[in-house]
């Protein structure tokens, strides 16, 4: 039975590691994550879980330690936000080229410099091509979600790769909303025992992980982590089908927000997905034919999913809550356009970049990327592809 | 989201608006209601000028954004009212509540030409009575129920006996005091 409660983004988080009841959580502070691992480690201290909890030196141990964890075979979770996942560089790397399938509570910050302590999706996006998968959601109730799915779809024998739960610092994080969160019985039947096929701390089948991988397989095991990315879009929507069954929540790939006649839409990540729709029901309100696609899944993305969503539109904005400094749009409108052509051309696409450094995001702002669209769309006349909002210039 | 109450807090770093405004949330999500509480946040230190906001609907809210037209401004610290612009955006059919001891026309001459609904209460003295100790987030937190009528006041009044009984296990001298303080909160506030 669901449990109407309400929580901030974190504790959400923590409740699900509880149920989840991780081998081992490794893990350094860092704001907005750090009550991720602070909460937990009162689960730890409170005997309401089993977990070895490691508090480590920095988030380089952080991630060294789950990698060392998983591969001895133990379900292993750990959360860090910004320049904490950024010192995990490195590690993020070999945790996903050893094909180990750790969990990671990634509470979105803009990374440094200027230092900032506050959202935008400059951490995770920079981390979009280190092979792990990244699940991003809107609130408390979708990173709780998320968190109890992530274990699954990670583990899945046709994946085998870590998990990246993505959602916004401070707005999501820390901000009190309603919940409906599981039974911990439910949690625990649903993410189920973790067994790995190969592990090292199995005496009969002794294995060795991160050795060198010279010429002769490196490319062969890089193809094969290429196709565990591949399933794992399978297997996520899998998992979400059996998810909906125990929740009733209803999970894909992304979100299509009022899309069936769409005319004008807008293509988001996260919290400004939930201001977004107040937005898009206000003008549908007028007749406009306006609608939202807010991505779930970021890795891998879903290209053909996506084109069959927003081929019959006319004008489209993608918004990216991060900076690509490439002098020609974020890495979310890159990643659709290429999507989109060959398989959706003609289709008007522009670029914002929002919100950068905890920048608020208001309906205000939405209201004017639809204006522009309907623009677009009536005039067939696109004009700036790359552009800001929200920002004095 | 149109029949939301949005509520915007002013206070200073240490004097509890952010706690009041997620002890808030909690009051409105016991009596059934969909509620977000979240402080905006920034380098905090005690005493910086802090702001804390609060949504609060029969229906599921969606905006994550500040809020800029609140229905209902909270002024847990009124030497704010020379250096924050606490009534920007404040709807004309809301009001304001704030914690002073000032006399009606100072503090309307403060206010610079708002016309809406002015409450006020002497947090301070409330607070210093019944807790010995000066914590204006307790009273202001019951003005804010009796102004926006968020909630009924005898409903609010049970849930926080029964959050401080949960909150407060381990020193439940502390429990008498706020009690007390929510109680005479509720009839010393002014409308001037």
């Amino acid at each position: 039975m669901a449990k109407r409660d309400r929580l901030s983004g974190n504790e959400a988080v923590a409740v699900a590691m509880r149920q989840i009841n991780p081998d081992v959580v490794a893990a350094f502070p860092i704001t907005p994550s750090t009550e991720v691992p602070q909460y937990f480690a009162s689960f730890v201290a409170d005997g309401k879980v089993d977990t070895e909890f490691i508090p480590v030196e920095s988030e380089h141990s952080a991630m060294s330690a789950c990698i060392g964890a998983q591969a001895a075979g133990a379900r292993t979770i750990t959360a860090t936000s910004a320049n904490g996942l950024a010192l995990m560089w490195e590690m993020l790397y070999i945790a996903a080229s050893s094909r180990l399938p750790v969990t990671l509570a990634a509470v979105n910050r803009a990374l440094s410099g200027p230092i900032n302590i506050n959202n935008d999706h400059s951490d995770t996006m920079g981390a979009r091509d280190s092979g792990w998968i990244q699940l991003y959601g809107e609130n408390n109730q979708e990173a709780y979600d998320n968190l109890i799915q992530a274990v699954k779809i990670g583990e899945h024998p046709d994946v085998m790769l870590p998990v990246m739960d993505c959602y916004d610092g401070f707005i999501t994080s820390h901000a009190v909303e309603n919940i409906e969160l599981l039974e911990d019985d439910e949690v625990k039947a649903f993410v189920g025992e973790y067994n790995p096929d190969f592990y090292l701390n199995d005496r009969e089948n002794p294995i060795s992980v991160g050795p060198l991988d010279s010429v002769s397989h490196y490319f062969e095991h890089k193809r094969l982590q290429a196709e565990a990315m591949k399933n794992a879009k399978k297997v996520i929507l899998e998992v979400a089908a059996e998810f909906e069954k125990l929740t009733g929540r209803k999970y894909g790939l992304f979100e299509e927000y009022m899309m069936e006649d769409a005319e004008i839409a807008i293509v988001v990540i996260n919290s400004t997905a939930g201001t977004a729709k107040e937005v898009v029901k206000s003008l549908r309100a007028k007749g406009v034919k306006a609608g939202l696609i807010k991505i779930r899944v970021y890795r891998p993305f879903p290209v053909d999913e996506i084109v069959k969503a927003l081929k019959k539109v006319k004008a489209l904005a993608v918004l990216d809550k991060c900076d690509s400094f490439n002098a020609a749009g974020g890495p979310l409108f890159t990643d659709v356009t290429s999507a989109l052509y060959g398989r959706a051309d003609g289709i008007k696409v522009i670029n914002y970049i929002y919100g950068l450094g905890g920048r608020d995001v208001k309906t205000d702002d939405i209201e004017k990327v639809y204006e522009r669209l309907a623009d677009i769309a009536k005039t067939g006349s696109v004009g700036e592809i790359y552009n800001y909002f929200g920002v004095r210039e | 989201m149109s029949n939301a109450v949005e509520i915007r807090w002013h206070g200073r770093g240490g004097q509890g608006a952010k706690t009041a405004s997620l002890l808030l949330a909690d009051a409105a999500f016991n009596t059934g209601k969909y509620v977000q509480g979240f402080p905006e946040y920034g380098p905090e230190r005690m005493g910086a000028p802090i702001t804390a906001y609060n949504r609060i609907s029969d229906e599921k809210i969606t905006v994550h954004s500040n809020i800029y037209n609140p229905q209902f401004v909270v002024v847990v610290d009124d030497s704010l009212l020379e250096s924050v612009d606490v009534t920007k955006g404040l709807k004309e059919d809301g009001a304001i509540i704030i914690n002073t001891t000032k006399s009606p026309e100072e503090i309307k001459s403060l206010l610079k030409g708002y016309s809406g609904r002015i409450f006020t209460i002497d947090a301070r003295k409330i607070s210093m009575e019944c807790l010995g100790k000066y914590f204006p987030n307790t009273p202001m937190l019951a003005a804010v129920v009796v102004v926006s009528k968020v909630m009924p006041v005898e409903d609010f009044i049970k849930d926080m006996e029964e959050s401080y009984a949960h909150k407060f296990a381990s020193k439940p001298q502390v429990i008498e005091g706020n009690m007390a303080a929510l109680r005479r909160s509720v009839t010393e506030v002014r409308s001037i």
